[in-house]
């Protein structure tokens, strides 16, 4: 496959990314940041993101478990976690972190911890899918490869594309 | 790009806003200009500092706010520009904005995904040049240099139209960017530095006329000197003329000096409040408070604890003026107790706070600051003043609090027992009645960072009572003196801290601020008198449901006992976090016990606060500022129970809140906010 239809492919598989809302222009910023002098800037922001969500995660359930609820913190706790959210475009991430906090501020306990709930899941959503996401960029990343591998990683996307539209 | 160098050889130079050979070739302005970027969020920071170097700029980035202000300090002319985001831990973004403004007069850009106006309004008047809402894109840094070059231009005006003076080339302060919006041309940096010149002539106006005053630049040193000079001078006595004196600077005119001295008073008054991160700003004063203070403690807990540390306060009464001063500072909670600690409020502020010992030592300003963070400074030489009167300044002050417009007649009692022996003692105002001194700084919500006005709260309070008249009445009549400074305190500080806490802290106002300069600039500045006055109202109540009275740390106006004269020593934390019994809300009054160390080291400690980051406002207060005599505090009758964090915390508040609603103290402090903001950009 030629190298431009990978790229192609490749902007064409984080397209549903953006039109289901998993991500925001944010996300096109990070993209346009990327250059020669950083290649792999996005990854690594991303990469970031991860290990900066999974600790603002934990201090979060943490904090879930007390008794009781220190409704204060764990507002400030949201706080972070969307504004880390928001640093990489997490659309559908940020967006419940916005309900998680209203619940905090109404000082509703068992709305945070339902929220909470539904963020985490749509965290490990957006988690996956960018994963993948990188997965294709990797193969479609302009490198040695064989024609063969090319071939490869033509399918690999083509593939992906068709399981994104399932 | 160095700046520096260029705005040296500028000053001299005519109008021509173009950088001379320097770093940066000026044809490739704005590349290279050299941002510092502060963000806690490690994701943001890595994509600001990204976009800035894609922008051509050198970036430096930080985690911290503190790191921030360490490398501003090391290397004052290492940036051209600072880029901070709003909430941060231990210091915020709004701080550390107030400290740039201070000490170096570099553009701060604040950033925050919270777009409130609220928000973006407190920016604006801490002098931020501009305010970005995240996420923040290529666009909107790309013209952040336009901050830089206006800030330079100012300066270059001024020193082309007066002749230099001030300590030199140095940039024109902060305070002229807030006129100027990101979006302004060259037409508006005329236009909004006419503003500004408006303004300064409208704020500084004395005996100088039009002429527009050459900025001066409050080099760190300069303001170092500043602050020793007010320290020297004592808090309530630190009036811009002998400020100016003492300071001994050519070239810099006593306006420059008024309006620094109120940027210093406001900062003083703010950094209580902002306090809950100020942990670092105290040089763990109140450790041990801290954790035990939450929210009250924190602008209660400032004052109380400041009274606490200069009046041996007891925990308690501490505990209680916290609650008492709730009303605002819970809210705030920002200022926990812990915050005073950090303050070093209490150190510095009352470092001759001695209570009991009857010597009336004035509070070092410097700890005022920290404990009374957000009252104005102009009440700080009042308040040390009286806290010196009624000696118990802490002690008293947080007895005031505490004693809350004694409500019960138990309250009352301990609370006139402790004003009384405070007012006995030095009453700084020589209030008779002083009530104890109000704590104002604790309770205003703002840890009493501003510790010469906690001081002078305090000592007000307690002391005044008579009014000399000056503005503070501290709670002098009221028996709940404590409750004063508390409720003064919030509402002087504009922090809403709920200064309609203590009834007695009504007494504030007017009552006694011995010095007559001191009132006179304390009411300039502060446009806190008017909190004053509503609590004098409450302190009509005596019979004031405030919790504090329970908490025993009612302090009767009338206090002018010394009884409370309790050795401040400000030992950091020494609020009594430990030393205070819970007795809030237990109308304990009875004694007084002076948390741990009192802190307000009077006399001793001096100031030495440790709050670093206050930082040379610690030297500012430091002396003595506050000299609150320490009469506060000392009476083993009144208890002042400072509200441990185990106090229901919400009970107060809400008694407090309430109170504040009801009472002008929204308003008061809405009001302080907006008067006391503009002041920090008072052109110096």
């Amino acid at each position: 496959m030629e190298r431009n239809q990978l790229h192609r492919l490749v902007a064409l598989s984080r397209q549903p990314l953006f039109d289901q809302g998993f991500l925001d222009e944010q996300f096109l910023q990070l993209e346009e940041l990327q250059d020669d002098a950083n290649p792999n800037f996005v990854e690594e922001v991303v990469t970031l993101y991860y290990r900066d969500s999974a600790r603002l995660i934990l201090n979060i359930e943490q904090a879930l478990e007390r008794n009781p609820l220190d409704f204060n913190k764990l507002d400030i706790l949201m706080h972070q976690f969307k504004g880390s959210s928001s640093s990489i475009g997490a659309k559908k991430v940020k967006a419940e972190c916005t309900f998680f906090r209203e619940n905090c501020r109404a000082g509703n306990g068992e709305g945070c911890i339902r929220t909470f709930q539904q963020l985490k899941k749509e965290y490990a959503t957006l988690r996956k899918k960018l994963e993948a996401y990188f997965q294709l960029r990797l193969h479609a990343a302009p490198s040695e490869k064989s024609v063969a591998e090319e071939e490869m990683a033509g399918i690999h996307l083509k593939m992906f594309l068709v399981s994104e539209a399932l | 790009m160095n700046l520096t160098k260029e705005k040296k050889s500028m000053s001299t130079a005519s109008s021509s806003v173009g950088w001379k050979a320097g770093d940066v070739v000026p044809d490739q302005f704005p590349a290279g200009l050299r941002v510092l970027v502060v963000d806690d969020e490690p994701t943001w920071l890595m994509v600001l500092e990204k976009m800035l170097r894609n922008c051509l700029y050198e970036v430096t980035k930080c985690n911290r706010a503190e790191t921030a202000l360490s490398l501003l300090r090391e290397n004052k002319n290492g940036y051209d520009i600072v880029i901070s985001d709003v909430h941060m831990p231990e210091m915020d973004g709004f701080e550390l904005l107030e400290h740039i403004g201070l000490e170096m007069d570099v553009p701060v850009i604040m950033m925050s995904a919270d777009g409130e106006k609220n928000v973006v309004m407190k920016g604006v008047i801490r002098g931020a040049c501009d305010y970005l809402i995240k996420p923040v894109g290529m666009e909107a840094l790309k013209n952040i240099w336009q901050h830089v070059v206006r800030k330079k231009r100012n300066v270059w005006k001024h020193l082309e139209q007066s002749g230099s003076v001030e300590e030199g080339d140095r940039q024109q302060k902060q305070s002229e960017d807030v006129d100027h919006s990101s979006s302004a041309n060259a037409g508006n940096r005329r236009n909004s530095k006419k503003r500004k010149d408006e303004e300064e002539d409208a704020e500084e106006r004395d005996d100088t006329s039009t002429l527009k005053k050459p900025r001066v630049v409050w080099s760190v040193e300069l303001h170092q000197q500043f602050v020793a000079a007010v320290n020297q001078l004592g808090i309530d006595k630190a009036v811009p003329k002998k400020i100016l004196e003492l300071m001994n600077v050519p070239g810099l005119t006593r306006e420059n000096v008024a309006s620094h001295l109120q940027k210093y008073r406001l900062y003083l008054r703010r950094s209580s409040g902002v306090s809950q991160h100020q942990n670092n700003l105290n040089s763990g004063f109140i450790t041990p408070q801290e954790a035990t203070y939450g929210p009250l403690s924190s602008l209660n807990g400032l004052d109380l604890q400041t009274l606490a540390a200069t009046g041996q306060l007891p925990a308690q009464s501490l505990a209680t003026l916290q609650a008492a001063g709730i009303g605002r500072s819970v809210v705030k909670s920002r200022i926990p107790m812990p915050i005073v600690d950090q303050r070093n409020l209490f150190s510095f502020e009352f470092p001759k706070l001695r209570i009991g010992d009857g010597q009336q030592q004035q509070l070092s300003t410097g700890k005022p600051m920290n404990l009374l963070h957000g009252i104005p400074t102009t009440l700080e030489p009042k308040q040390l003043a009286n806290l010196h009167h009624s000696a118990q300044s802490l002690g008293s002050m947080n007895m005031q609090v505490n004693a809350h417009g004694s409500q019960g007649g138990q309250n009352n009692s301990s609370l006139m027992q402790i004003s009384q022996s405070q007012s006995r003692g030095q009453t700084l105002n020589e209030a008779t009645g002083n009530h104890v001194p109000t704590l104002l700084p604790s309770s205003m919500a703002q840890p009493i960072l501003s510790n010469p006005v906690v001081g002078g709260v305090l000592a007000r309070n307690g002391l005044t009572e008579n009014g000399r008249g000056t503005e503070y009445n501290l709670v002098s009549q009221s028996s709940s003196m404590l409750n004063f400074p508390l409720n003064s305190a919030a509402e002087l500080s504009n922090n809403s801290f709920p200064l309609g806490t203590s009834p007695g802290i009504s007494s504030l106002t007017s009552k006694g601020v011995p010095q007559e300069e001191v009132s006179s600039e304390i009411k300039g500045s502060v446009g806190f008198m008017p909190s004053y006055d509503i609590f004098s109202d409450l302190n009509q109540h005596k019979s004031h449901d405030w919790e504090l009275h329970n908490v025993g740390m009612t302090f009767n106006a009338s206090q002018q006992n010394n009884s409370l004269q309790s050795n401040l020593d400000i030992g950091p934390s020494v609020l009594s976090h430990q030393g205070f019994s819970s007795s809030r809300r237990t109308g304990q009054n009875s004694n007084i016990s002076a948390v741990g160390k009192p802190m307000f080291t009077a006399g001793d400690a001096s100031e030495r606060v440790n709050a670093q980051d206050v930082g040379h406002f610690n030297t500012f207060f430091a002396d003595n500022s506050v000299r609150v005599k320490s009469e506060i505090v000392s009476d083993a009758n009144c208890q002042i129970n400072i509200f441990p964090e185990q106090f229901g915390q919400e009970d107060l508040m809400s008694t407090l809140l309430k109170q504040q609603q009801q009472g002008h103290i929204a308003s008061a402090e809405n009001e302080f906010d907006f008067d006391g903001y503009p002041l920090d950009n008072m052109p110096v």
